[in-house]
């Protein structure tokens, strides 16, 4: 019994301490974004390494996002007659909810564990004490590149999934399922304003950019420097992502479109 | 000769006895309930090699962390020219870093980065030197450890004595004061163990630098260090030229130099009795 809140206490404790690194880990990351001008090409580099090295599936799942939507919806709307609804309710979807979440996902899994696994090896290999030790600062040279290119392709990748997204569901309502093709792009175009859905669809993506980057990055440099360790950081990257991703969606989405 | 004159070298004010570059006194360092260091204190004479030796797990590589101030001590002081390196703000222990070179047991190297890049990154960090100029620093440092042929080689490409060998040019580039070697000849074939002894030595006297040499193997260590501390248990056990160490009579020092396997440094790990653990209430 006293074992067992031992072990509460000690976990709780633990928990408690990750987060305070967490947050003077943050702080030192801000004090360090000024790399965005010194350093750009280092950003840009990293934005080639997280955000375009992430696009292939991007665009494949934005692809069948759309489609599986497109013919779900079909199958719903054709019973009322409202077929011609489709755009706008697709373009809704993506553009408000799918597009920010599963982006976010997709990008926590391939980036955000990618760049665990790359910072957590280079602390095993003691690439960051070697840096320190030549007065490199980590936080600069390594950590604020990636987290700014994470920040900044988040966004980028959400827009494409959406715009893919719409095609896929074109081709499935229109070109196979033979919806007018003017009711689709009308529809949507009368549907999705720019202010309620699409900036708020970019702030998502933004929220989920940073705290995704943000886990990614500091769990690499907080791991255990084993292979085990690595392996472990990995893991809770893509575990911790997704769930802060789907619990600020919620949040998110009843401030800006809930009346809660 | 002892020197009190206030000299300036690269911004570093010796304050201190010209003859002393780091002086640590009364160094107390613990992980969780372990004393790693418990009340030491040490010398590092200026222009020498001073080694630092001692069975594994003494902290042999953490007196090198807390040395180049990426770990603090739980009390005592680390001076180097009269600054105490715990009590440094970051910008000026990042300074002071510039003086230093260490040699990482692994050799650290940046694995996306070739062995050129990898000797030019402390010079396209810290410099605005033109690219002609960093070709030539780069490549006579290169030459310096042998391995100007392989400057296109990744990372992975090199065996693990080249890896040090680069990682020591990259050390030296910036021409730092005093240089740190972790353990360089763990692994090495003999071959690879004899040109890294040579080149520590005579880099250290052509360059005059303060190298501090932390390492277990016996041999080689003697073989070029001016002055060795044996570190065991948290305490200074023994500290002398090699020669005074070889013929010296603590029981701790001739274990260790001698390699025997019985002494005061013990084979066990501290555990609980063994007859009790294994027999339980009936022991």
């Amino acid at each position: 019994m006293i074992n067992q809140f031992q072990n509460l206490g000690r976990s709780t404790l633990d928990t408690f301490s990750k987060f305070g690194r967490s947050q003077i880990f943050l702080s030192h990351i801000l004090a360090a974004l000024g790399v965005l001008f010194t350093r750009f090409r280092l950003v840009i580099a990293q934005m080639y390494a997280v955000g375009v090295l992430s696009l292939s599936i991007i665009l494949v799942s934005g692809l069948f996002v759309g489609m599986v939507l497109g013919l779900q919806l079909y199958n719903t709307l054709v019973n009322f007659g409202s077929t011609e609804i489709l755009g706008a309710v697709i373009a809704l979807s993506l553009v408000r909810e799918l597009g920010p979440v599963i982006t976010a996902l997709l990008f926590a899994g391939r980036a955000g564990s990618a760049l665990t696994a790359e910072i957590g090896l280079m602390k095993a290999t003691e690439q960051l004490s070697a840096m320190e030790m030549m007065a490199v600062n980590p936080y600069k040279r390594v950590i604020a590149p990636r987290f700014l290119a994470g920040l900044f392709s988040m966004p980028l990748l959400a827009a494409i999934f959406s715009a893919v997204g719409v095609i896929g569901g074109y081709l499935i309502v229109v070109t196979v399922l033979r919806v007018d093709d003017g009711a689709f792009w009308s529809f949507m175009q009368a549907s999705v304003e720019w202010r309620e859905d699409i900036l708020n669809g970019v702030i998502k993506s933004i929220v989920f950019g940073f705290v995704v980057t943000w886990i990614a990055v500091f769990e690499g440099y907080d791991c255990i420097p084993t292979s085990e360790g690595v392996s472990r950081a990995t893991t809770r990257t893509v575990v911790y992502s997704s769930l802060s991703i789907l619990a600020l969606d919620f949040v998110l989405t009843a401030v800006m479109f809930g009346d809660i | 000769m002892v020197c009190y004159a206030q000299l300036k070298h690269d911004g570093v004010a010796m304050t201190e006895t010209d003859d002393i570059l780091i002086k640590i006194r009364g160094l107390k360092f613990a992980r969780g309930e372990r004393w790693i260091f418990d009340d030491i204190d040490l010398d590092i004479p200026r222009g020498k090699i001073t080694a630092i030796m001692g069975p594994s797990g003494t902290g042999k590589t953490t007196l090198l962390r807390l040395v180049g101030g990426q770990l603090r001590p739980m009390a005592g002081t680390i001076e180097m020219g009269g600054k105490n390196i715990p009590k440094l703000r970051v910008s000026e222990l990042y300074a002071l870093r510039r003086q230093m070179g260490m040699l990482f047991q692994s050799g650290a190297l940046l694995t996306d980065l070739n062995v050129y890049e990898n000797v030019a990154f402390p010079l396209r960090e810290h410099t605005k030197l033109p690219e002609s100029l960093i070709h030539h620093l780069v490549l006579m440092k290169l030459q310096t450890v042998g391995l100007r042929g392989a400057r296109h080689l990744m990372p992975s490409e090199l065996s693990g004595g080249m890896a040090r060998r680069v990682a020591l040019a990259r050390s030296l580039v910036t021409d730092p004061t005093m240089m740190m070697y972790d353990e360089p000849f763990t692994g090495q074939d003999p071959i690879s163990m004899g040109v890294l002894v040579r080149l520590i030595r005579s880099i250290n006297d052509a360059l005059g630098l303060t190298s501090i040499l932390v390492s277990h193997d016996v041999h080689e260590t003697l073989s070029i260090a001016d002055k060795v501390y044996v570190i065991s248990n948290g305490k200074v056990v023994g500290v002398g030229s090699p020669e005074e160490l070889k013929n010296s009579d603590s029981d701790w020092v001739k274990q260790f130099v001698n390699a025997e396997s019985d002494g005061p440094v013990p084979f066990h790990y501290p555990a609980p009795s063994y007859e009790q653990e294994l027999l339980g209430d009936a022991a």
